[in-house]
This record gives structure tokens, C-alpha cells and sequence, in this order.
């Protein structure tokens, strides 16, 4: 198990553990973190799984696609940091992972 | 205003409930015309997925989404259904002979002795991009879409987004404008490569500007803009005159104004019966991600055998008192004769 932690947007922490080969998104929804809408299922069709990656695991987790780039553009307040958490994969080397979810989705 | 378009079964939602509910009204003869907000059926698997695999359809271990709207295409020809696309439904009114008359955004009117609510996730609307007090210049000075032009004669034109909506209209719009201002976050664009290269050299001479950056915050008055504020790019947040708006940031799924038709609301779902799933309104069925009952699980293919059932209570309805005959497709040759095969 790979531990990840969200932090909600009121600073709420949800400390999760996640299965490797799932996606952030898919425990996100799991776990009732708010702010995680999810609304395409994980399709990468919408930007409501947006999250901001910790600063320092912007590194480890990596850079979006440019599919993901694209529905990035539909986003709320993008940073550099912004993800859509449905294409994040949890692997070994994301163990102590923290993402924050924005204010809103979209 | 066309005449009135009449038909057995107004459906609304032309996603692949909504196809496959023209099989299954079909085989009980019943006539049927889709209205879909989307310019082709689909729906969700169309517009938001149609390349991704879905693996739960029966006897299919993978189709992409388009995959199985094509076959549902081909699995309704038979019956020849109407549809009418880039429309939204409006008004509901019921009829004294015990029908229904639907009227779309654009006028048409439909009267219908059955109508199935096949909306999904609800209409697919431009999604309104999080900037804060937009709402107050929406329709005045904001709009999602260009319905005439010359709307936009002489004004400072600001289109945010990095599609092809956005190119396109930055564009045509470029020669009609007082200033045409094109924000994006990035400097790279989904929009097709050419309408990119052309936005790019009219940059060169001056015919308008690209900023990147996204839009914060807007100035004006009374529903009319005067400014808006870029914010991100490499000059930091700058002014920006603008007069008109265009933001292109998606689509999003809206209820919209099927919420006024008198029915039973459950958090934005129709609640409906596990018999016939009907609606509060006899007459008025709901099937697919829309409906909600104890135990509704969002797949299509509850929604398949949804439409099979409603089918049975919408035959009853149209044609009270006729003797509904159960058959099957493998075996009935009558049944065989609608779809165009023979046994």
C-alpha cells in the first residue's frame, strides 16, 4: 500500500491508503475527499479532478500529456504544480505523496 | 415558426439510452424523434470519451464509445427515427387529448403522445469560466457563442480559450472588431494547426494581439464591460480594454429547463418507478443516467433494460386497451419484418 495525503481546501487532511496501479482521482472519490468531482469517471473528458501536486513531488510524479494539458485548459486556477489527478498513477515512488485540492473545480 | 412536428415518442437525448430506446419502441411500432443538444447522437460517449474502451455492454469485451454508438446507429436504422440536433428542449405543456407539446430554444414545436427524458448528466452548456462577477455581464457584454457578427462590430473583443472555437471566432471576428485580444494560459493551442498559424501572423501585423495568461478580473457597469484584467503572462497582470467577451472553457451538463416541467426533482434526478420508470407525470418517462430509483446504478446498460420496460408502458399509453403480444426477436417473424430481416 502507498500512502498518499490530500489536503482539502478548508486544510482538512485525508491520509489514504492506495493501491498501486489505481489513480489519485479513483481515491479521491473513495475516500469522500471534497472538491474531488470527477465527472467524467476518469476518462480525461473534464477538468474536475484537478489537484495541486506538493512542490516536492512535482519532480517524482512528473508532467502532464498534452491530452491532459488540454483539459488543463478548462481548469480553475492553473499552476504550474496543476495535475488532473485521474491521470496520476499510484506507484512505490509515490509513497508520501500530498496533493491539494483547489478552491473549485471548473 | 415550421409547422408543428408530430410524432409517437419525443425523446430527449440522443445518447445511447436514447438510441437504444428507439429499438425497443420500435419493435412495439411506435415512431420516434430525438432532440439532442449536441449537432449528433451520442451523447456523452460521443462528445467527452468516443475513443475510450468501454468494457461492461454485454457480449462486447471492449468497444470504444463511438464503437457502440455506431452499432446502436445501425441497430435502430430499421425504424428510420428523426432527429433534430442542436436544440435544446424548453417548454412542456400537456395536451387536452392527453399528449404533450415540447418546444425547443429555437421555436420548434413537437407534440408527442409519449415523451422519454433521456438527458444524461442533463444538457451539455458552455461552461462559465471562474472569474469572479462574470455572471452580471452574461447576455450583455459576455456571450458563450456568436449568433450574429455583427454583435461584435466596432467593440474591444477579448475570446479567451485555446480551442478551435476559440481560433476560429478570433478569426472572423478579427476583421469586424475594434481590437481583438486572444488569451490563453499556454502557448500552445488544441485548435487545428492552421488557424493557429494564421492567428500567429496576424499577430505579426499588428491585426491583433495574443497574450498568455488567464482572465481575473473585469471592469464595467451595468452589465457593460470596459476592461479586463490578464494575469500570469510574462508582463505580469496588465488592462485590457474590453467591451465584448468570448469565453470558449468547455462544456459542462445542466439540468436546464427540464427542472421546470412539473416533475418530481431527487437532487437533480427524475425520480421514477422500477415498473414503467415513469415520471410523477404519466405520460412523461425517464430513462438512463437522469432517472433515479432505490438502487440505480449509472450504467448503460441499466439503462438498456430501462428502455425496455418503459417501452412496454409507453405502448399502453399510445395505444390504451390494444393487447401487447411479448415476442422475441430470435423467433417472431413479425418482429423480424420491422427490423428488415428474415428469420
Amino acid at each position: 500500500m502507498t500512502k498518499l495525503t490530500f489536503i482539502a481546501h478548508d486544510g482538512t487532511h485525508f491520509d489514504v491508503d492506495a493501491e498501486n496501479g489505481s489513480t489519485v482521482m479513483e481515491n479521491a472519490i473513495r475516500n469522500a475527499v471534497p472538491g474531488i468531482e470527477a465527472e467524467c469517471g476518469g476518462a480525461c473528458a473534464c477538468a474536475t479532478c484537478h489537484v495541486y501536486v506538493d512542490e516536492a513531488w512535482t519532480a517524482e510524479v512528473g508532467e502532464p500529456e498534452a491530452m491532459e494539458e488540454d483539459m488543463l485548459d478548462f481548469a480553475y486556477e492553473v499552476q504550474p504544480n496543476s495535475r488532473l489527478s485521474c491521470q496520476i498513477k499510484v506507484r512505490d515512488a509515490l509513497d508520501g505523496l500530498i496533493v491539494r485540492v483547489p478552491e473549485r473545480q471548473g | 415558426m415550421t409547422g408543428i412536428i408530430s410524432t409517437d415518442v419525443l425523446i430527449v437525448g440522443a445518447g445511447p439510452v436514447g438510441l437504444f430506446a428507439v429499438f425497443e419502441l420500435g419493435l412495439l411500432d411506435l415512431k420516434c424523434h430525438l432532440i439532442d443538444i449536441l449537432d449528433k447522437p451520442g451523447g456523452q460517449c460521443a462528445e467527452l470519451y468516443p475513443e475510450k474502451p468501454i468494457y461492461d455492454i454485454p457480449g462486447w469485451p471492449s468497444i470504444s464509445a463511438q464503437g457502440l454508438v455506431d452499432k446502436l446507429l445501425e441497430q435502430v436504422e430499421p425504424f428510420k427515427p428523426d432527429f433534430t440536433y442542436n436544440r435544446m428542449v424548453s417548454s412542456l405543456e400537456k395536451l387536452d387529448d392527453g399528449g404533450f407539446r415540447v418546444t425547443t430554444d429555437e421555436n420548434e414545436v413537437f407534440e408527442a403522445k409519449v415523451v422519454v427524458i433521456a438527458a444524461g448528466g442533463g444538457s451539455f452548456q458552455p461552461k462559465r469560466p471562474p472569474i469572479p462577477g462574470i455572471e452580471a455581464y452574461e447576455g450583455t457584454s459576455v456571450f458563450y457563442s456568436v449568433r450574429r457578427m455583427e454583435d461584435f462590430r466596432d467593440h474591444d473583443l477579448v475570446i479567451v480559450g485555446g480551442g478551435d472555437s476559440a481560433l476560429d471566432w478570433t478569426l472572423n471576428l478579427q476583421p469586424v472588431a475594434k481590437s481583438v485580444t486572444l488569451v490563453h494560459r499556454r502557448p500552445e493551442f488544441r485548435a487545428a494547426p492552421d488557424s493557429v498559424n494564421k492567428m500567429y501572423a496576424m499577430q505579426e501585423m499588428k491585426q491583433l494581439e495574443f497574450r498568455v495568461g488567464q482572465v481575473t478580473g473585469l471592469t464595467g457597469a451595468d452589465g457593460q464591460l470596459a476592461s479586463a484584467t490578464i494575469k500570469g503572462g510574462p508582463d505580469g497582470d496588465i488592462e485590457v480594454p474590453c467591451t465584448r467577451m468570448l469565453p470558449f472553457f468547455g462544456l459542462t451538463m445542466k439540468l436546464g429547463p427540464i427542472a421546470e416541467w412539473g416533475l418530481n426533482l431527487h437532487e437533480n434526478l427524475i425520480p421514477v418507478d422500477t415498473e414503467k420508470f415513469q415520471t410523477s407525470v404519466p405520460g412523461i418517462f425517464a430513462v438512463g443516467d437522469i432517472n433515479w430509483y432505490p438502487g440505480k446504478l449509472k450504467l448503460i446498460l441499466s439503462g438498456f433494460h430501462e428502455v425496455a420496460l418503459m417501452a412496454q408502458a409507453a405502448k399502453r399509453v399510445v395505444s390504451p386497451g390494444e393487447r401487447i403480444v411479448f415476442q422475441y426477436t430470435t423467433s417472431s417473424t413479425s418482429l423480424q419484418k420491422k427490423l428488415g430481416v428474415s428469420g
